[in-house]
């Protein structure tokens, strides 16, 4: 059986990888006490452009049937995913010191957090 | 210009927002982060199942609010936001100690998690250690904002 989970796998990947460098890449430039620079922000917008991916592939996933989520629960997850990144990057590029990349860290962090939660929603280990 | 100028000179002039810098940028965004949370989860529960357990969501809805208004003062951070924020935090750390201890005791009014449900399990114990910082990091905003203080 086909499930939304392995629809999204690929592009799941490619969130964590990208979330799991900014929030690391962003812990060092903390630190280090250094400000966020264009090399953070590249960071950010590559887990913003995957996260937004995921959310059009998992909205065309539940238009196409796969309702083995709770979809609201699903929706909200995914669109609160694509909301975290631009948000943190607007306050941390308020900050020119080196909590604006702490920021960063911290936006990294709480995506891979949801992500494990979705995880959890499409292999139905909770609600 | 002698270089005497490059000895540590505050980053412009104090206008008393504090709150929300240098550290409580971050504080600022893990609380954004559980405003988030906390109002997806009290919006979710009334909409779809708010008979199930009423106080649990009420509550869940208290914990919303009190998220929002402090990540507002605390972002804010000028001297009424300070207060404010220091008036929800206590409330929060309140909450979080109330509802913990209530979650044990009384668990059929809380068949379904909150999000200070056990002392904040679910979260990693974050709602129990966030308004400690909070309210840690908002004396220190207090009494470097205070002038002649020793």
């Amino acid at each position: 059986m086909v499930t939304l989970g392995t629809v999204l796998l690929p592009v799941t990947l490619t969130v964590l990888a990208c979330a799991g460098l900014l929030a690391l890449a962003s812990a060092v430039a903390t630190a280090r006490g250094r400000r966020a620079g264009s090399t953070l922000m590249a960071l950010a917008a590559c887990v913003e452009l995957a996260v937004v991916a995921q959310l059009v592939v998992g909205l065309a996933g539940l238009a196409a049937g796969h309702d083995d989520v709770s979809a609201a629960l699903f929706v909200a997850y995914l669109v609160g995913l694509a909301v975290i990144v631009p948000l943190a990057v607007v306050w941390a590029r308020g900050e020119p010191s080196r909590w604006g990349p702490g920021v960063l860290a911290i936006a990294g962090l709480v995506v891979l957090v949801l992500m494990a939660r979705l995880h959890q929603l499409w292999t139905g280990a909770g609600a | 210009m002698p270089d005497v100028v490059g000895v540590t000179t505050p980053r412009g002039p104090d206008d008393g927002r504090r709150a929300g810098r240098g550290p409580g940028r971050i504080l600022v965004a893990v609380y954004a982060v559980f405003a988030l949370a906390a109002t997806g989860r009290a919006t979710l529960q009334i909409l779809e199942y708010f008979d199930r357990a009423p106080v649990a969501y009420s509550l869940s809805a208290l914990a919303a609010v009190i998220y929002l208004v402090a990540t507002v003062a605390l972002a804010r951070g000028d001297r009424t936001s300070v207060r404010v924020a220091t008036v929800s935090c206590s409330i929060e750390l309140l909450g979080v100690l109330a509802v913990g201890v209530l979650s044990y005791v009384d668990r059929a009014a809380f068949p379904d998690k909150t999000v200070w449900s056990h002392f904040g399990s679910g979260y990693g114990y974050v709602p129990l250690v966030l308004p400690v910082l909070g309210l840690l990091w908002l004396r220190h905003v207090r009494r470097v904002a205070k002038p002649n203080a020793s």
